[in-house]
């Protein structure tokens, strides 16, 4: 008998192929995505000493971060350095060979969107990406984690990591969501309650009924907040759901190689007695529509509650929400659902999948936004736009007031002309509230799909339940 | 990569938990296709006022931290985004070393390929440096990687714990892809296995 095993024990065991005495491990990278940023100079590396990329079929590569979202973007980038960058990867992705889909490719997006949907992430994998957000992809039960740019290169020239095996985490939800509450408020709840340090050198393992009640979409959003709460990587082990997802997409193994895969999928679960280090357990009826009311994805508190007092918190956290308040310009005691917004972002690989675009479209049906605010829906692929059009929803995002853009990362870090400007308060679907991160200046508010478009109708942080 | 044996610098303290990569180095400085150049954007919205001049009261303008190569900073420093900007920054203004109670992995493990050594410290020493630090140019501190102490001004001495893989890296300024290369004949079986085992990946 074999110890029982964690998901994340599995999957790491799989890919290992080497470790020394002291746990430092080489572990195997099945996908390896690339965008404009983060890998300029690891080419750049891998050109200087002559090296080639081990394994071009596994590397894919697109542009999102710095794209323009308006729907003129074919006359190409403005700004210099951006156009620079994606021309860049342009020629590292030709010259080296690995897949690409360039800027006017319809499946162009988000690279933590694509990836899922063309099919290249499948269960039991290991993911990587010069990109925190990778996580995303532990939503199918592949081991997905972020990298800097050296390991970009590293990654490149030879397939591996050198790594040690993290700590294994549980997060489990159990019971029903309530009327309203979607896996964004799951994930940032999850995030107030542990804080952005919970999950560090963790890998988390989500599971419990409301996270098998989620769709791949809710469970993509769970998982790419998994970062947020300081874990590199966050899993949930794969069911029929994620099968269903997956079967038939572009690059998903098809007849007898289907089979075979799904043979071992089956076996991608927490063995029953394994053991975690840490564990951590909400009931799903006590999460609430929340929002973040500071600077730190933990600053989360219920819609229905009011902005704290800096002095309730403890340690270097006193001074830090007093520094937050100050910048969000917010007094302590205020209701939160008196914050009066003036932008609205929907969209990111957060929430950028075309049922959080339904979500939104929901709530916005029929409605218009209020006059004077400033509201964007940016679909996470070019494929998610397509789909949206076809049903209907991007007519209800226009006639609402929504302005119907291009995919890309947007506003979400405003590396691209979207951007905040100082004092500009936002509503946004993405996943850091980081000063300044979404222009300077700006104040960011994290919230769900549909808590955003409540916030577009009423100009004001509001309840959704209000308006359903 | 350069190595990182003994370094004695002033130290700059920078109270703040949570201190992320989009202060570090905020993202318009990301679109460069080079490493270096970023120092002088280093904690950029922080560092300089809205007409573009150094802000006074920001601690790396004074003059006293000018020329620092020690920051202390607060618990899970170098959280959020992948970017290795943040390292690089620093990098470029002349930081190789950062003391907190704890840092965020990602940034934690870029810090290594290049150079920098992140010493993690219980809180109360973390305090106690940052005391230290306050008091300026006249607080030099003498970080010693082979040993694995930190020495005060005043003579005292904090010991802190390293990764025995990445200790030995910094100190012989190793580069992590020759010696993966090394291992190319494992990593090519690996794969011929897994042609067999999970073929459709």
């Amino acid at each position: 008998m074999t110890a029982p095993k964690t998901l994340y024990d599995k999957i790491w065991d799989a890919h290992l192929i080497e470790e020394s005495e002291d746990g430092t491990s080489l572990i195997y990278i099945d996908r390896h995505l690339v965008h404009e940023v983060t890998s300029p100079q690891a080419f750049e590396g891998l050109r200087m000493a002559g090296r080639k990329v081990r394994a071009p079929d596994k590397t894919i590569a697109v542009p999102d971060h710095n794209v323009p979202t308006t729907p003129d973007r074919e006359k190409g980038i403005e700004n210099e350095e951006s156009r620079i960058q994606v021309e860049a990867l342009d020629r590292n992705a030709r010259e080296f060979g690995i897949h690409y889909y360039p800027v006017n490719d319809i499946r162009q997006g988000i690279v933590h969107i694509v990836g899922p949907e063309q099919g290249w992430t499948l269960p039991g994998m290991t993911v990587v990406c010069g990109d925190s957000h990778t996580a995303t992809h532990g939503a199918f039960g592949a081991l997905a984690h972020g990298i800097g740019t050296s390991e970009v290169e590293h990654v490149l020239a030879t397939q591996t990591l050198i790594q040690k095996k993290s700590k294994n985490m549980k997060v489990e939800i159990t019971g029903r969501l309530q009327p309203g509450v979607t896996a964004k408020d799951v994930t940032l709840a999850i995030i107030g309650a542990t804080g952005t340090a919970g999950g560090t050198g963790h890998v988390i393992e989500y599971c419990g009924d409301v996270i098998r009640d989620l769709s791949m979409e809710g469970r993509m959003t769970v998982c790419n907040m998994a970062i947020e709460g300081g874990a590199r990587a966050g899993l949930i082990a794969p069911d029929e759901t994620t099968f269903e997802y997956i079967k038939g997409r572009p690059h998903a193994p098809k007849g007898a190689q289907w089979e075979a895969a799904m043979a071992w999928w089956q076996t991608l679960f927490t063995d029953e007695d394994a053991e975690f280090d840490k564990v951590v357990t909400l009931k799903g009826e006590d999460i609430a529509p929340v929002v973040t009311w500071g600077t730190s994805p933990e600053d989360v508190l219920p819609i229905t509650a009011e902005v704290p007092d800096p002095e309730s918190f403890e340690g270097g956290k006193v001074d830090a929400a007093r520094r937050a308040l100050e910048y969000m310009g917010l007094k302590p005691g205020q209701k939160l659902t008196d914050i009066e917004i003036d932008t609205v972002f929907i969209g990111s690989c957060t929430n950028g999948r075309i049922e959080d675009l339904r979500a939104a479209a929901e709530i916005l049906k029929g409605k218009k936004i209020k006059e004077g605010i400033r509201a964007m829906v940016v679909p996470g692929s070019g494929l998610v736009r397509a789909q949206a059009e076809e049903e209907g929803l991007a007519q209800i995002f226009i006639d609402a007031g929504f302005e119907w853009r291009l995919a890309g990362c947007s506003m979400c870090l405003a590396m691209n002309p979207d951007q905040l400007s100082p004092g500009e308060r936002c509503a946004a679907t993405s996943n850091r509230n980081f000063e300044g991160r979404q222009g300077k200046g700006g104040r960011t508010h994290l919230m769900s799909p549909a808590m955003a478009a409540a916030a577009a109708i009423t100009g004001r942080l509001t309840d959704v339940r209000e308006l359903m | 990569m350069e190595k990182f044996t003994t370094l004695t610098g002033v130290a700059a303290p920078l109270p703040l938990i949570n201190v992320d990569t989009d202060m570090i180095i905020p993202k318009q400085f990301l679109k460069t296709i080079k490493r270096s150049g970023l120092g002088k954007n280093l904690f950029d919205e922080m560092r300089y006022l809205e007409d573009g001049s150094e802000n006074p009261d920001f601690v790396l303008n004074k003059p006293a931290y000018r020329n620092a190569e020690i920051l202390i900073a607060g618990e899970n420093f170098g959280c959020g985004s992948s970017r290795e900007h943040a390292p690089w920054a620093l990098l470029d203004f002349g930081i190789r070393c950062i003391i907190a109670p704890s840092f965020a992995d990602i940034f934690y493990n870029n810090c290594f390929k290049n150079g920098i050594l992140p010493i993690v410290l219980p809180q109360e020493q973390v305090d106690e440096l940052m005391r230290e630090a306050e008091k300026g140019e006249n607080a030099r501190m003498t970080v010693d990687l082979e040993n694995q102490e930190i020495t005060t001004s005043e003579g005292k001495t904090f010991r802190f714990e390293i990764d025995s893989f990445k200790k030995h890296c910094l100190l012989e300024g190793l580069d992590d892809i020759a010696l993966t290369m090394a291992r190319i004949d494992s990593i090519a079986e690996y794969e011929r296995n897994m042609a067999q085992e999970r073929p459709w990946v």
